[in-house]
């Protein structure tokens, strides 16, 4: 599997990501520059945590208006699979490619603990490799992490089996104190109508090495090796 | 050069004795002045010599004393004077690391003070081309009923965590106090560890002559002029008026300027580096110059500027964040330059290198500034002030100090106190995980981090117990240094250096000077005794309001190797039914202590004693149990002492115990004596005996102090709390503290 990994200034999880796609996939990926306006030709693209440009203006939003996003755009909706974490998955807000947007924590606070999430579908190229209602600890760590969307968005999301985490507790229940940043229905994560492109708050990388205290997040990396090798 | 444009600018204002004063300069200080330029300085140069000799900058109370700490070690590359300190983990590698206060700002403008403390701390140890894998921090605030500590908690914690998790790098933890003696002088220090290739560390010496000075990062502001001086004064009613001192912090630049400049770093482009911090443009040429024995000389009209119009004496004195001066090799310029433009940052040559021997600043056609280099650096005042030393108060006896009616119920209220309870609200906030390489979290005795790649593990901790320092500096100075080798033991560490961040009060009032030389003797001796000298280092003066100093508060900074993390070490109980064996010697101490503090509000006696041929035996001996797999957890007795070590082991492992207590010492003081040297180490049940006969060998006292087992604490079987019980003080402190508005 060939993987891009996009480095946008102030990315600060490019490095973390790559690890974990490495070890999980035998090869290291491209690190790809923001200023080029081409990604090389991938089996799976990856728009990194950090804070690209600062976070200015907006979380994401000026990563998505960067030269290469115009080519990143291009390739998803062609069909080239695309991971966006944390502020990747901002990025995938801003750029239109996921709906909704991801606001403020509720507690107005940045937010850096492991959370209890569940895999609501093990058929993606994303999480063949997870049990169907698999209950995992990944961390998260971010202040703009509260996933809305109108109810309309949120009805479509829920109907289409489109969302791919929840913020859960213990024993799976989606209760309001499970929820760590006010995400509407406990999203951590959504796929696209197509389930090729994913976004998620929690970081897989981070928990993907038993050194770390947990390697729940492997299995998202294997996952798209098993689909995309 | 020549002309007549190249005169000193007529002085306008002229240079009154106030104006002098308004600088921080003593009439004596002045004249040393007009010795060393044969003639009136002009308003920039003024300014240059009030910033230079500051106490911020020049250390002129505290160099006298500073000389009379270790500083060298077999694993010390570098020593107090760089940037930072610089020690080697063997395998080509080096740790490169310090801490610094940013107290005064902190105060002013809680936000903006604690992030551009962050933010300078990384500087300091990026320009030495490290790139920084964890910061840490100290942190002391007022009373939890002061009217602006709620204020100054949220906006520190929001500042400190803002910065460094832009920039991606982790805080892995520290320790935070609160205590009425920091009401209208709080603590902000913070500290950073980097890691470099030990041939690529960069030095901030300019020798050569002829080699372009270059400035990088942000343009230039008006922010933080003075700031260098504002530090350097005590407060008064009217400090919030200072605001337009404090610097105002970018991340994001920063974190271009750490990839910029590391990326620089692999080529073979720069002669010396520093980064423009306090005193801004003054002290990094100044330094840089001075250590490479060179003059050197400004154009300002080069200089990157955010604002129209501004003067000499503002851009010597900015103190703009997320800028640095590099000293480029001549053919490097092309190079270095493509770099910082691919990052998108400000890349200007602002002057060179000369042999002049002197500081020649040029704007708009006229010099501004024309010092001899030398002097400037190196003839800045020294004193001596006059001292008392602090009369360490009289032993308490246990019997002296009343039981509590149930001994549970002291503990629930210690544990659930603004001193002990859990700090998780602040280090949430806080990126602790990013880099991926962070094998233990915050909450434990000493954070880790692996070391990128490898199977080392690098432990850090910072500790001060400021009421031991008040009652007696010079036991308080001991204490932080052991507190911190004894942490980084705990976690299975071999202790390796230190740095040293010295909060105090206004040097020119004896006592206050008194606690300053005593609590140095102290942490020479403790670094002595522990081959644990102190590599780098930051003095922070002047910490007092109306006359009224915060308690001496010495924070030490502990950094410790880990050969191989599958050997670290953490404190939570592993499994039921395993023996609790205390290891260092008992004595019930409870003079100063948290007990007596909490309960009876009282603080009298002497602090405990650190006997530390008895700390180093008993931590080499625990430290190769860690490494023999010999023990199942370790925590040591701190703060509390050794009821409040186990319960923070209970519920660090969710598994209760059994205490025993020995027959002959009142139960309270063996349970709330805070003596030092101490470890509560578990092993699994057949394995006891052993220990206790290894450590009878060694003359180390040691003893079964328990059973792990169950969900709540007893007391040979008597007077249970339950672990919930205790979480949920423990927990609930902070947020619920945190939570009124």
């Amino acid at each position: 599997m060939k993987a891009s990994v996009l480095v946008f200034p102030g990315s600060n999880c490019d490095r973390d990501v790559a690890i974990s796609l490495e070890a999980a996939t035998d090869r290291p990926p491209a690190m790809v520059w923001h200023g080029l306006t081409e990604v090389p030709e991938s089996d799976l693209i990856v728009l990194p945590g950090g804070f690209s440009y600062g976070d200015y203006l907006r979380s994401g939003c000026m990563a998505a208006h960067s030269p290469i996003m115009r080519d990143v755009v291009k390739k998803a909706k062609a069909g080239t699979p695309v991971l966006g974490i944390c502020n990747g998955f901002q990025m995938l807000t801003e750029t239109g490619l996921l709906p909704g947007v991801l606001m403020r924590n509720a507690s107005l606070k940045f937010i850096c603990k492991d959370v209890t999430l569940k895999v609501e579908r093990n058929d993606t190229i994303f999480t063949n490799r997870y049990g169907r209602g698999k209950l995992v600890t990944i961390p998260i760590a971010h202040a703009d992490g509260n996933y809305f969307a109108d109810d309309d968005t949120l009805a479509k999301l829920e109907d289409e089996d489109r969302v791919a985490f929840r913020y859960c507790a213990a024993d799976g229940s989606t209760a309001p104190d499970a929820n760590p940043n006010g995400s509407r229905n406990n999203i951590a994560g959504i796929y696209d109508a197509t389930g090729k492109i994913l976004g998620l708050m929690p970081h897989p990388e981070r928990l993907a090495d038993i050194e770390l205290g947990g390697t729940d997040g492997n299995p998202l990396f294997s996952s798209l090796m098993e689909a995309l090798h | 050069m020549s002309g007549a444009a190249e005169k000193i600018v007529p002085q306008n204002p002229s240079i009154t004795p106030e104006l002098v004063a308004d600088h921080g300069l003593n009439a004596e200080e002045y004249q040393r002045l007009l010795d060393i330029l044969g003639r009136e300085p002009s308003m920039t140069e003024l300014g240059i010599f009030s910033v230079m000799w500051s106490e911020h900058c020049s250390y002129k109370s505290s160099k006298f004393w500073l000389k009379k700490l270790p500083t060298e070690g077999p694993h010390v590359i570098q020593g107090p004077g760089e940037n930072a300190g610089v020690v080697d983990l063997g395998d080509g590698q080096a740790a490169i690391f310090k801490m610094e206060s940013h107290n005064h700002p902190s105060f002013i403008e809680p936000y903006q003070g604690a992030a551009t403390g962050v933010g300078g701390i990384m500087r300091d140890v990026f320009t030495m081309g490290a790139r920084p894998i964890a910061n840490m921090n100290a942190l002391r605030f007022g009373a939890p009923d002061h009217p602006k500590s709620r204020h100054l908690v949220s906006g520190v914690v929001a500042g400190i965590g803002d910065y460094g998790n832009c920039i991606g790098v982790p805080t892995v933890g520290g320790e935070t106090n609160f205590d009425a003696g920091y009401n209208t002088n709080i603590l902000v220090n913070a500290m950073c560890v980097g890691l470099a290739d030990t041939d690529k560390i960069f030095y901030s010496a300019a020798k050569g002559v002829g080699h372009p000075v270059v400035y990088v990062g942000s343009k230039t502001g008006r922010d933080g002029i003075h700031g260098a001086t504002m530090a350097s004064a005590e407060f008064d009613d009217d400090s919030a008026d200072k605001r337009p001192t404090v610097q105002v912090g970018d991340p994001f630049t920063e974190k271009l300027l750490v990839e910029a400049c590391l990326e620089l770093m692999r080529e073979d482009a720069i002669i010396a580096i520093q980064d423009m911090g306090a005193a801004g443009l003054t002290s990094s040429s100044v330094e840089m110059a001075d250590k490479g024995g060179v003059g050197i000389s400004l154009d300002l009209d080069s200089v990157p500027q955010r604002e129209s119009a501004m003067t000499a004496y503002e851009m010597m004195l900015s103190e703009s964040q997320e800028r640095m001066l590099i000293v480029l090799k001549p053919d490097a310029k092309d190079k270095a330059e493509a770099i910082f433009r691919k990052w998108g940052l400000d890349f200007a040559v602002i002057g060179e290198t000369t042999g002049t021997g002197r500081l020649i600043v040029r704007h708009r056609g006229v010099i501004e500034v024309d010092i001899p280099v030398g002097e400037l650096a190196d003839s800045a005042p020294e004193y001596q002030r006059p001292y008392v030393l602090t009369e360490p108060p009289a032993l308490l006896s246990p019997e002296e100090i009343p039981a509590p009616r149930r001994l549970s119920a002291a503990l629930l209220t210690l544990i659930g106190s603004q001193h002990l309870c859990s700090r998780r609200w602040i280090w949430e906030q806080y990126d602790h995980m990013v880099m991926a390489d962070t094998v233990q979290r915050p909450g434990g005795d000493a954070a880790v981090v692996r070391i990128h790649g490898t199977r080392k593990g690098l432990a850090i901790t910072t500790d001060v117990t400021p009421r031991y320092c008040l009652a007696d500096p010079e036991m308080g100075g001991r204490q932080a240094v052991a507190e911190t080798w004894r942490n980084l033991t705990a976690v299975g560490a071999t202790p390796l250096a230190i740095t040293d961040c010295l909060n105090f009060g206004n040097p020119e009032r004896p006592e206050i000077m008194g606690q300053f030389a005593g609590a140095i003797e102290g942490i020479a001796a403790a670094c002595r005794a522990l081959a644990y000298p102190v590599v780098s280092g930051n003095v922070s003066l002047y910490n007092e309001t109306n006359g009224i100093a915060i308690p001496p508060t010495p924070a030490i900074g502990g950094i410790g190797l880990i050969p191989d993390i599958a050997q670290m070490m953490t404190l939570a109980f592993k499994a039921e039914g395993e023996v609790i064996l205390l290891i260092g010697a008992e004595r019930g101490h409870l003079g100063q202590s948290l007990y007596l503090d909490v309960h009876f509000g009282r603080r009298d006696g002497a602090p405990p004693p650190v006997d530390l041929e008895h700390e180093r035996a008993t931590g080499d001996f625990v430290r190769d149990c860690i490494r023999k797999g010999a023990v199942t957890s370790v925590h040591d007795c701190s703060d509390g002492g050794l009821y409040v070590a186990i319960a923070e082991m209970a519920l660090a492992g969710n598994i209760g115990a059994n205490l025993t207590l020995p027959e002959h010492h009142p139960a309270h003081a063996i349970l709330f004596g805070e003596d030092q040297g101490r470890y509560v180490v578990t092993v699994t049940a057949g394995k006891a005996d052993t220990l206790c006969a290894e450590a009878a060998d060694l003359n180390l006292d040691i003893r079964v102090a328990g059973h792990t087992g169950g969900h709540e604490l007893t007391l040979d079987g008597q007077d249970p709390i339950s672990l919930q019980a205790l979480k949920t003080a423990h927990d609930d402190w902070l947020p619920q503290y945190m939570s009124i508005r």
